[in-house]
Formats: C-alpha cells, structure tokens, sequence
C-alpha cells in the first residue's frame, strides 16, 4: 500500500513539468482570453490602465452584428465545407486506385503526400502566384495567362480578387480552398489507403462473386467499414481549416470587402494591428467555442469506444 | 471481352493518377521554373515557361536574405523536437505503465491541448513572454513549442508503449527495478522507431509553424517562415527570388519527408487515427 503510494508520487513528479506548464499555457491562458473578452481593451489607453471594467458579452454582441464578422463566419463554414469535401473525395478517389497496387503506385502514392511535409507559408505563396488574375483583360497573369496561351479566354476571371458571392459564399474562396485541397486531399488518401489494407479480401471478392458492382461494394461495404476512419479525417480537416490562418496570410490576406477573410486573421488584425485586444480575445473564444463543438462529441465518443 | 474491358479500366485509373500527378506538380514546376529564371528573364508574360537559362540568381539572393532565418529555424527545431519528444516519452510511459486514481483525467486534460486553436491563448501568451523576459528570443519559442508540442508526443508514446505487455514491468518490479530503471533498460531502448516518428513529426510541425512565429519574435530571431511571408508580401522583391525563397522554406522538411517518408506517414496517421 504504502509503495504504491510512493510510486503514484513519483509518476506524479515525472509528469509535473508538463502539468504544470500546460496548466499554465493551456487552461490559464484560455481563462486569461475569456476574462479579456469581458472587457472594455478595445483602445490601447484602457489597455494600458489595466482597467477591470467588465462589460458583460458586448464585445460578442458587437462582433456578431459586425458585417466583417458575418463573413468570416460564412466564409469558415463555406471554406470548411468545399475543402472537407474536396479532400474526402479526391482522397478516396485515389486511395481506391491505389489500392488496387497498379505498377508505380508507390510513386504517385508518395507523389501526392508530399505537400503534407510543407508549410501552409510556401503553399500560400505558391498558389497566390497561380491564381493572381493579373489586370483583365490586357494583362492576365497567373493561370489567367495560361488560360489565354491555351485559348481559353472564357474562363479568366478574379479569382481570389473576385468580390461576387452566391448566398453567402464568396466566390473568392474557391482559389484558397483549391489551395488547400492541394495541401490535405494526400492526407485523406492516406488514411483511407492505411484502413482499406486492413479490409479482408475475401469480403470483397464474395461480393462480387454475388455479383456486386463496383459502386455497390463501395457504397454498402468499404464505406461502412471505413467510416470510423472518415469521421476522423473530418475532424483533423475541419480542425486544419479553422486553423487556416497561415495559408490565408500568406496567399492572399482579408481581400476585398472581407472575401476571404477568416476569424483567424481578424484575431491577429484586431489584436496585433488595431489594439482591440478584447475583441481579438473574443473572436479567439469563438473559435475555440466552434473547436469544442466540433471535438468534444468527437472525443467523448471516441473514448467510450476505448 | 473482359480483357478490353480490364485495358480500358487500366487507361481511366493511369489517367487519373496523372492528371493529380500534375495538379500536385504544378506548384513545384512554378517553384522550379521561376526561381531558376535570371532577374531579366522574369516576364509576365513568359511565366509559365521554362527558363531559357538556368540562373542560380535568385538562389543567390534569396539565400543571402535568409540565411540568418534559416539558422533561427535550426536553433529553435533541434532543441524543441528534442525536449518535446524526451518530455511526451516519459509522460506516455508513465500514463500507459504506471498508472494511478486520476492519471487517465489527467491524460484527457493534457490532450486537449492538443485540439485548441491557438489564437484562444495567444495574446495572454505574448504578454507572458514579455512578463518572463523571453518575448522576442528564440529560447521563447522553444519553450512554446515544447509545451504546445506535449500533447502530441504524449499522445504517441502513450499508443506505442499501451502495446508492451504489462507483465514485462510487473516482472521488473518484482526484480526490484524501479520507475526510472525500467524506463531506462525497457522502454527506452525499444522506442527508438516511435522517437524517429516522434521526431519527424515534430520537426515537420515545428519547423512550418507560423502563428507563434509571427507573434513571438523581432526581427532578430524570426524563422523562415516568417521571413518568408516578409519576402514574398514585399512588392520590391522579384518573383525568382520570391520562389527561391520558398524553395529554401520547403526544402528541410520536403528532405526529411523523402528520406524517412515511411515514418513521416506512420506520424501523421498516428497522430490522427487513434484519437
């Protein structure tokens, strides 16, 4: 008894510096955001008089009727949404090929995970460089020029410049989310490829000796199988995408009229340029409240399952 | 019949994995081909062409502006990959062998640092740093990232060590090995495979960062990344030297991918299938 005693101390003691920093860094730090938040720091002079003068749930009130706001919350559900998708699909599309060991399977295996290993920082760059419309129509640039080279002139348009919007979807959005398709749909494939291996043969070929096609077997056998592992790149995608906060900066920063601005980078503008530390504070809240709606059933299912 | 039936179907899935092969290499054939363009051959209008010669170039110039980052970026990888992995190898040790009343809460409690958008504690962390006297510094953001880095890596060696048999510490124990002697005899030396993917997962995510980067440091102890985002926002600054940039940018991680991709893989899903 009394050395299992000792012994919980010890493990205790190993663990401490992690406790104690995360303590600090994660659940101090959350609380300290939360307090801003209720406060009136939105001029760096009551900043700076450290004022405690609570002001309740404005700044949220006042962030949700804040047209900027608005779209950065359409603008995450939309991006959030076409990128999930997109990934899933392009991500399943080949890992099913793949799964079939085609002759140099392992080379485009490899060939489309390696976006994986680079910062969101370069892929920025890179794409900005792609999709930059250049001056329609005399002097495209970027894909548009290409587009022109090729003889496809109908298809230039604004690309992350464009300002047009279908209920509520910027239009804008499509260049950073093909951006970030690029980067997660090989992450996607992974996944789908490392649980479609495990899957017993002998399942499939029953099935189709039954005389299932191939869309059947898809639909009503590896999909079913697989959807534990979905559900779980739903969530790591859906968590990337409120994080997407570099790819943003990076490529291509608010926009015009806030197109594809994200709360992420309002935080950062609010806090770091324009001294509105609450209301940096409360968007950071929100994200982390959005962050918690999307984990927490995810986790707690997950660990029932343990 | 079935034959022509299978060659067509061989057509459609090659046609497939080439056109994603080249949706993938397009943004590497934009970074080669441009960063490889002299100064006076960098035209709009001759952008998606190959360089009529090749020119080290922008290389040159991307490489003198960065150096300085590209060794800030060392300085803070190494030691943080480092410590965050020792610190989550212990931490998963003793919450998957030594258990006690509450360490499984407690497991619970570091993990979901893991899941929280950083912008929920970054603006108490910069005044923190400043408060401590390490804002602006490269050991700042070691220590950030060693802390943000914890969850993951005990995350990882918690999974790997669930799979030694409890019976090998319970025989330990017996034999009168204790805490620190069973991790240094037993667990340590069969976890070098885990510390490789620990590592590389690290390195990769440290190593890309950008949000602390931006918000920690002056522009004295400023990553690549940031260095990066500095260059390539600047109007100034040509294209060739811009792409060259985020080839230096890339190339560290992009190297550790192609050299140990296999436990970059296991990494990645690791970090993500058991949840």
């Amino acid at each position: 008894m009394k050395r299992q005693h000792k012994e919980s101390l010890t493990s205790l003691a190993i663990l401490s510096p992690s406790i104690i920093t995360l303590a600090i860094f994660v659940y101090g730090f959350i609380s300290r955001s939360v307090q801003i938040s209720l406060l009136d720091w939105n001029t760096f002079a009551n900043f700076m008089r450290k004022a405690k003068d609570y002001v309740g749930i404005d700044n949220y009130l006042g962030l949700l009727a804040e047209s900027r706001f608005q779209t950065d919350l359409w603008n995450t559900l939309y991006f959030t949404l076409f990128f999930i998708l997109g990934c899933l699909a392009i991500g399943i599309l080949l890992s099913l090929i793949l799964n079939n060991k085609p002759k140099g399977g392992y080379f485009f295996q490899n060939l489309y995970l390696f976006p994986m290993a680079i910062s969101f920082v370069v892929t920025g760059t890179v794409w900005r460089w792609i999709f930059a419309p250049g001056r329609l129509p005399d002097n495209p640039r970027g894909i548009n020029l290409l587009f022109e080279q090729l003889g496809l002139d109908a298809l230039q348009w604004g690309w992350f410049t464009s300002t047009a919007s279908f209920m509520g979807f910027n239009v804008a959005l499509i260049a950073v989310i093909v951006a970030a398709i690029w980067q997660y749909s090989g992450y996607t494939m992974a996944m789908w490829l490392a649980g479609l291996r495990g899957i017993d043969q002998q399942l499939i070929e029953a099935a189709k000796i039954d005389g299932a096609s191939k869309w059947q077997v898809f639909s009503k056998i590896l999909f079913p199988i697989q959807k534990p592992i979905t559900l779980s790149a739903i969530i790591v995608l859906a968590h990337v995408s409120l994080k997407a906060f570099a790819l943003i900066y990076a490529m291509t920063g608010s926009g015009p009229n806030n197109v594809t601005d994200i709360p992420a980078v309002y935080m950062f503008e609010a806090t770091f340029r324009s001294n509105r530390y609450s209301t940096g504070s409360a968007i950071a809240i929100v994200l982390l409240m959005m962050v918690g709606l999307l984990i927490i059933p995810y986790l707690v299912h997950s660990f029932k399952e343990e | 019949m079935k034959e022509k039936k299978t060659t067509q179907e061989k057509i459609l899935r090659y046609t497939i994995l080439i056109v994603f092969a080249i949706f993938f290499l397009t943004p590497m054939y934009v970074l080669l081909s441009t960063s490889l363009k002299p100064f006076a051959n960098v035209s709009i209008n001759t952008m998606w062409q190959l360089p009529a010669s090749i020119s080290f170039e922008g290389f040159t110039e991307a490489f003198a502006k960065l150096a300085p980052n590209v060794l800030n970026s060392f300085y803070l990888v190494i030691p943080a990959t480092l410590i965050s992995a020792i610190m989550g190898s212990l931490n998963g040790y003793v919450l998957s062998h030594w258990k006690f009343k509450g360490s499984d809460t407690l497991f619970a409690l570091i993990l979901f640092g893991m899941f929280i958008p950083y912008q929920s504690v970054l603006f108490p962390l910069v005044q923190f740093m400043q408060t401590i006297g390490l804002y602006g510094s490269i050991p700042g953001l070691i220590l950030v990232h060693v802390v943000y880095g914890l969850p993951i890596t005990t995350l990882m060696f918690r999974n790997y060590y669930q799979d030694v048999p409890r019976a090998l510490t319970e025989a330990a124990k017996v034999d009168g090995a204790n805490i620190f002697s069973i991790y240094r005899h037993i667990f340590f030396p069969i976890s070098i495979p885990s510390f490789v993917v620990v590592f590389i997962w690290q390195f990769t995510n440290v190593w890309n960062e950008f949000l602390f980067a931006v918000t920690l440091t002056d522009t004295q102890s400023q990553p690549i990344t940031v260095a990066l985002t500095n260059l390539a926002g600047s109007q100034v600054v040509e294209w060739n030297v811009q792409m060259s940039g985020a080839i230096i940018t890339a190339l560290p991680t992009l190297l550790v991918y192609i050299i140990f991709g296999r436990y970059f893989i296991k990494g990645m899903l690791a970090g993500s299938v058991k949840g």
